[in-house]
């Protein structure tokens, strides 16, 4: 069966009606706005439910949340935070050792919609190759902003970084951070296939090291009915994760480990075989687990 | 299928392996070396273009002040986490966020005087809302914070300068009468009026900004710089002269030369008092001679 990538996951459509081969896209763009509109509402109307932005924020005057990258970086540039950011982080860690590091990257991040976006018109426009960095890069990236803020002493990565620069200009005024946002947008669409959250993005980098220990993964309970059709493939945005889970490389169970997966959930939707679930799975376990007999 | 083919690297010049016999470990180890040399170089150049903005983005320009209780800036920029706290709890919404195109750290608060300045609220909800130690949490008097510095910086163009009762920087400033002083000299032009000129004491003006916003005139003749723009400082090793004698209870280097004043028959001339009229008496009384107890402090005995 040949990969249909300009329309993955008809055989679901089919299979299962248009509305459930689309219910994780729909609820991850749900929550995606949502968390937007969360934060919108206070300036747009004065309702405050949620102050602040993606770096550090105080829900209804009770819940603080800080992004521990960036609370990583001031510890790095030599200066400590006060008590609601450190719980605030603390608390943001143990939600992602949960549900999946790079859950940030597919569920709250509002950069994603604009790669998702680039990579639906790349997709459209039949545009192929471009340039080639190893998705390893971001690891790279993360620790040279860890360095950049140690030796400058500042946090420089918060300069030019398009995460919270897109969020906070919805927030407070976008200013010419269009221009970046935009760049982005175009090396997604013309340089490189997702190219910013995949390969480069060191906040990505930061949620996925966290998501080495995070219990959320994507499980494949029927990994044998795979019929190769290559959807899951085609939807992908880190297609080098399922491979070893699905076709049980070297005897891998049959649980996406990378922690580069974004729990995105895709994979479900499009799948007519239903080899995908969402399953906890305690690291190390899972990960020791005996061999599934082929 | 291009996307999911697993990914050939470009040609990779591998003088051991011409003759194709697998050497697997060699090669990995030479890919990785390769890899790792061309992530360090790539990373590493785009990191050296972060660091000089970001060292070049830390200086403030002048007409931008912090919140109060903000840290001294080469660290602010380090402990501010630009989640704009500060800004969404200002009643009077006079702080902004950076923006990217502004010559200072992206996403940092700030306030343009001019345009708005502090209000000096005094619970100071800004510094409350600080999740980080980028506003100092010990500062909960209003008036010890030092947002900047006014300074009338034109006194060509200052009302009171020209010999007019303005006197509104020092009307609308919150530490009235403290931080602006109003200090009468003569006016020279006209011979016989006063000259009313604002004075600005750093040790209790705020940088809030008020009399910079207040000042009628088309372009502000009193401004708020950043503290370092605004304040000078002596060298450690001066002394004031004054201070040094009344601490010490007297004069350290010579007494004061007690001073002769030439003045018209009758009348005699006191420093701070001016002429005035001498008792006959006293007319005649010549200046008494020195005694050796009067002799310098520095040349008594043999210590200085």
């Amino acid at each position: 069966m040949s990969p249909n990538f300009l329309h993955p996951g008809a055989d679901a459509i089919a299979a299962n009606g248009w509305l459930a081969a689309h219910r994780w896209l729909i609820l991850r763009r749900a929550s995606q706005l949502g968390i937007l509109l969360l934060f919108m509402v206070g300036p747009w109307f004065g309702v405050w439910i949620v102050k602040g932005n993606l770096n550090y924020s105080y829900t209804l005057g009770v819940l603080p949340l800080t992004d521990p990258y960036l609370l990583a970086q001031m510890l790095v540039a030599g200066q400590s935070p006060a008590d609601l950011a450190w719980i605030g982080a603390a608390i943001v860690v143990v939600f992602y050792l949960l549900v999946g590091g790079r859950g940030y990257c597919a569920w709250a991040c509002p950069v994603n919609l604009l790669t998702d976006a680039a990579h639906w018109l790349r997709t459209r426009l039949g545009i192929k190759g471009g340039a080639h960095i190893s998705r390893t890069a971001r690891y790279w990236m993360l620790a040279m902003t860890l360095v950049v803020a140690a030796v400058t002493g500042t946090i420089a990565w918060e300069m030019v970084n398009p995460v919270s620069m897109f969020h906070r200009g919805l927030m407070f005024g976008m200013g010419l951070a269009w221009t970046v946002l935009l760049a982005v947008f175009l090396f997604d669409l013309f340089v490189m296939r997702r190219g910013w959250c995949g390969h480069l993005c060191p906040v990505g980098a930061f949620y996925g090291l966290i998501g080495r220990l995070s219990l959320l993964r994507m499980m494949l309970p029927r990994r044998e009915a795979c019929n190769d059709c290559m959807d899951c493939y085609a939807v992908c945005p880190e297609q080098q994760v399922i491979r070893p889970a699905l076709k049980a490389i070297d005897g891998a169970p049959p649980v996406i480990l990378d922690s580069a997966c974004t729990n995105c959930g895709r994979c479900i939707d499009v799948c007519s075989k239903e080899v995908f679930r969402f399953g906890v799975a305690v690291p190390g376990v899972i990960g020791a687990a005996a061999p599934q007999p082929k | 299928m291009r996307e999911t083919r697993p990914r050939q690297d470009a040609p990779v010049f591998r003088p051991h392996n011409m003759d194709n016999t697998a050497q697997p470990r060699g090669s990995a180890r030479r890919q990785f070396f390769a890899d790792a040399a061309r992530m360090t170089c790539g990373v590493g150049l785009l990191g050296l273009g972060v660091g000089l903005y970001a060292r070049n983005a830390t200086a403030l320009p002048p007409a931008a002040l912090r919140p109060p209780g903000a840290l001294p800036e080469p660290e602010f920029s380090a402990a501010c986490i630009r989640c704009g706290m500060c800004v969404r709890d200002c009643p009077y919404h006079m702080l902004y966020l950076a923006r990217p195109e502004d010559p200072m750290p992206t996403g940092t608060p700030y306030f343009v005087a001019r345009q708005a300045p502090c209000e000096m609220c005094e619970h100071i909800p800004c510094v409350k809302a600080c999740p980080t130690t980028a506003l100092d949490h010990a500062l909960t008097d209003i008036t010890q914070a030092r947002m900047g510095l006014a300074v009338l910086v034109d006194q060509e163009t200052c009302l009171n300068f020209l010999g007019l009762r303005c006197d509104i920087c020092y009307r609308v400033c919150p530490v009235l009468d403290k931080a602006i002083t109003l200090q009468q000299q003569s006016n020279v032009r006209t011979g016989f009026h006063t000259l009313f000129i604002p004075v600005v004491h750093s040790d209790h003006c705020t940088g809030c900004g008020l009399c910079e916003k207040a000042c009628p005139t088309e372009i502000a003749a009193i401004k708020v710089f950043p503290l370092y723009m605004a304040k000078g400082q002596l060298s450690a090793h001066y002394r004031l002269g004054w201070v040094e004698k009344e601490k010490a209870g007297g004069s350290l280097v010579a007494p004061d030369i007690e001073r002769h004043y030439h003045t018209p028959e009758g009348l005699k001339y006191e420093y701070g008092k001016g002429l005035s009229a001498v008792p006959p008496a006293q007319e005649a009384v010549p200046p008494a001679p020195t005694s050796p107890s009067g002799a310098p402090k520095a040349l008594q005995g043999d210590r200085l």
